[in-house]
C-alpha cells in the first residue's frame, strides 16, 4: 500500500515519521507536492498547518480535484487540524479557505481562541477503551454534523473527531504524540477499502 | 460552554513546539498595518509579524527600538485569521508579558529591537511560544534551554542582503553534521566549547537537526533568496523589509510563498521571479560597521 501525505505546508515530516513507525515493510509513504501522485496512493493524509495557505496551494496545483476524486472513489483520508478544516463541507464565517467537501460537517476555524488557549486533553474516544492524549493547537471545532457522520469525540459543545465512511478527521494532532490508535484505525480503513 | 478547564493543560512544551511545527514550509511576513496584514494573508503567508516599523526603517530611524504599540498589534490581530506574532526586546520580559496579554500567538525575542538586558527572557515561564535568533549552534541551544520553541537565523535584518542568513544557516547545519561521527567524550567537549547543554547536543547529533523548528531570517528579499534558504535546510522563512520595501509588495509576497513551496524546482522559480518589479534596494551587510550590526546583539 502507498500512503500519500499532502506536503504543501505544515507538519509533514511528523506525519511521515509516525506513519513509518507504524507501517509494515512493503508499505510506502510518499510526499505529495504536485499533481499526478494522488491517483497512485491508496490512502491520503492532510496534515496540520495553516489552512488558508494549504488551500491556495491545493487549488493552484490541481491537487484539490485529485483528492476529491480519490475520496469519492472510496480511498481513506486522514485529516488533522488544518486538514479537518479543508475536508469540511462548510466553514463558518468569511474564510478564504475553499472546502473540499469530503465530509458533511460545518467547521469553525481557530474555535478555542489564540495560541495561549491551545491545550492538551485526555479525550474519551468512541471505540477506545482508555482516554487518548490529544494536542489542540489553535484548533478548529465541528459545530454541526450531518446524520451520516459518526462523532468520535467532543470537547464542550464541539465535536473534535469524526468519521463518515472513508473520511476520518481530527481537530488535534495524532502525529505529535506516541499513541498510534488513530493511525491503526486509519490503516484498518485502508485494508478494508483494499478488500472491497 | 463547559470545557472542564481543570482537565485541560495549557502552554506545555509539546503545544509550544507544536505551534512552530505548523508553520513549517511557510512564509512569515513583517507587517505594520491591518492593510499590509491582509495583503500578506491573501498572498498565502502562514503568519504575520506585527511591527510599528519594518527593520529597514528601524535601522534608518536609529534611537531605541521597542515593542510595537499594542493598539497596532491588536488592529492586525483583528484583520487576519492566520497567527500573529510580535517582537519584544531581548531580556525585556515585561514587553513579552504584554504581547502575551494582548493575545499574540507567538513572541519573537528579537535583536532588531534594542536589548534591555544581558540575560535573555526565561521563556519557559510563558504560555505562548517564543522564537529567538541565533548565529551558531551554541547560541541556538542556549535559547532552547531558556524555552525557545523555534529558532531562526539572525542574518542581518533590514539589509536585503541574504549573505548573513546564509552564513548562519550553513554554520548551524554544518556544526550539527559534524556531531554525527562523535563519541560521548567528544560530544561533551563540544558542549563545553560552544557553551551548550550536553543532552541537547546529543539530541542534535541523533536527529541531525535542531530539536525545534528552524527558520531563516534576516535579509531575505527575493523568491530566489527564500528558495536558497530552504535548500540550505531551513524549515521555512521570515521575510521582513523584503516585501513592503519592494516596488510591488502583493506580487513579491505571493512569489516568495510560491518559491518556498517549490524551492527545488528552478523552472518554476524562474516563472515566479518574472516581472516582480524592483526588490528592496538594501545595503551590503559587509559595509555595516560591527557596532551597528544587529546580529551581534544577544550571545
Amino acid at each position: 500500500m502507498q500512503i500519500g501525505i499532502i506536503a504543501l505546508q505544515g507538519d509533514v515530516s511528523e506525519h511521515i515519521d509516525v506513519m513509518k513507525k507504524s507501517l509494515k515493510g512493503t508499505d510506502l509513504v510518499v510526499q505529495i507536492r504536485r499533481a499526478g501522485i494522488v491517483p497512485l496512493c491508496q490512502g491520503l493524509v492532510l496534515p496540520g498547518g495553516e489552512s488558508t495557505t494549504i488551500s491556495r496551494q491545493l487549488e493552484s496545483t490541481g491537487i484539490a480535484n485529485e483528492i476529491k476524486m480519490a475520496a469519492s472513489a472510496g480511498k481513506p483520508v486522514l485529516a488533522t487540524c488544518a486538514g479537518l478544516v479543508l475536508v469540511a463541507k462548510e466553514i463558518e464565517g468569511n474564510s478564504s479557505v475553499k472546502p473540499l467537501e469530503l465530509i458533511d460537517i460545518k467547521v469553525g476555524r481557530n474555535i478555542f481562541g489564540p495560541q495561549r488557549n491551545s491545550f492538551e486533553a485526555d479525550l474519551d474516544v468512541k471505540g477506545f477503551d482508555k482516554p487518548y492524549k490529544a494536542v489542540f493547537i489553535r484548533a478548529p471545532g465541528i459545530v454541526n454534523a450531518g446524520p451520516d457522520v459518526d462523532i468520535l469525540a467532543s470537547i464542550g459543545d464541539f465535536a473534535v473527531a469524526a468519521r463518515q465512511g472513508n473520511v476520518l478527521c481530527l481537530a488535534f494532532h495524532p502525529e505529535l504524540t506516541v499513541d498510534l490508535r488513530f493511525h491503526q484505525l486509519f490503516f484498518k480503513m485502508m485494508r478494508q477499502a483494499k478488500e472491497t | 460552554m463547559d470545557l472542564q478547564l481543570e482537565n485541560l493543560r495549557f502552554g506545555t512544551e509539546l503545544i509550544k513546539r507544536g505551534f512552530a511545527k505548523m508553520q513549517k514550509g511557510g512564509v512569515i511576513m513583517d507587517v505594520t498595518s491591518p492593510e499590509q496584514a491582509a495583503i500578506a494573508e491573501e498572498a498565502g503567508a502562514v503568519a504575520v509579524m506585527a511591527l510599528h516599523a519594518v527593520p529597514a526603517d528601524i535601522r534608518k530611524m536609529g534611537g531605541v527600538a521597542r515593542m510595537a504599540d499594542p493598539a497596532v498589534i491588536e488592529s492586525i490581530i483583528d484583520a487576519v485569521t492566520i497567527p500573529v506574532m510580535a517582537k519584544a526586546r531581548i531580556g525585556h520580559f515585561v514587553e513579552a508579558q504584554i504581547i502575551e496579554a494582548i493575545g499574540v500567538d507567538m513572541g519573537d525575542e528579537s535583536e532588531v529591537l534594542t536589548p534591555a538586558d544581558e540575560f535573555h527572557i526565561d521563556k519557559t515561564k510563558f504560555t505562548i511560544p517564543f522564537v529567538c535568533g541565533a548565529r551558531n549552534l551554541g547560541e541556538a541551544l542556549r535559547r532552547i534551554v531558556e524555552g525557545a520553541a523555534m529558532i531562526r537565523t539572525k542574518g542581518e535584518a533590514g539589509t536585503g542582503d541574504v549573505s548573513q542568513a546564509v552564513k548562519h544557516m550553513r554554520l548551524i547545519m554544518g556544526q550539527i553534521r559534524s556531531l554525527k561521527a562523535m563519541d560521548e567524550q567528544e560530544l561533551m567537549r563540544v558542549a563545553r566549547e560552544i557553551e551548550a547543554d550536553y543532552d541537547l547536543i546529543c539530541e542534535c547529533a541523533r536527529l541531525q537537526r535542531l530539536p525545534v523548528v528552524n527558520f531563516a531570517a534576516g535579509g531575505l528579499a527575493t523568491p530566489a533568496d527564500a528558495a536558497l534558504m530552504m535548500l540550505l535546510g531551513a524549515d521555512g522563512v521570515f521575510v521582513g523589509s523584503g516585501i513592503f520595501k519592494s516596488e510591488n509588495p502583493e506580487a513579491m509576497a505571493s512569489a516568495i510563498v510560491k518559491a518556498v513551496h517549490n524551492f527545488d524546482n528552478p523552472q518554476f522559480l524562474a516563472q515566479v521571479s518574472k516581472g516582480l518589479g524592483a526588490a528592496m534596494k538594501g545595503i551590503e551587510a559587509s559595509s555595516i560597521p560591527e557596532t551597528e550590526a544587529l546580529q551581534t546583539r544577544g550571545w
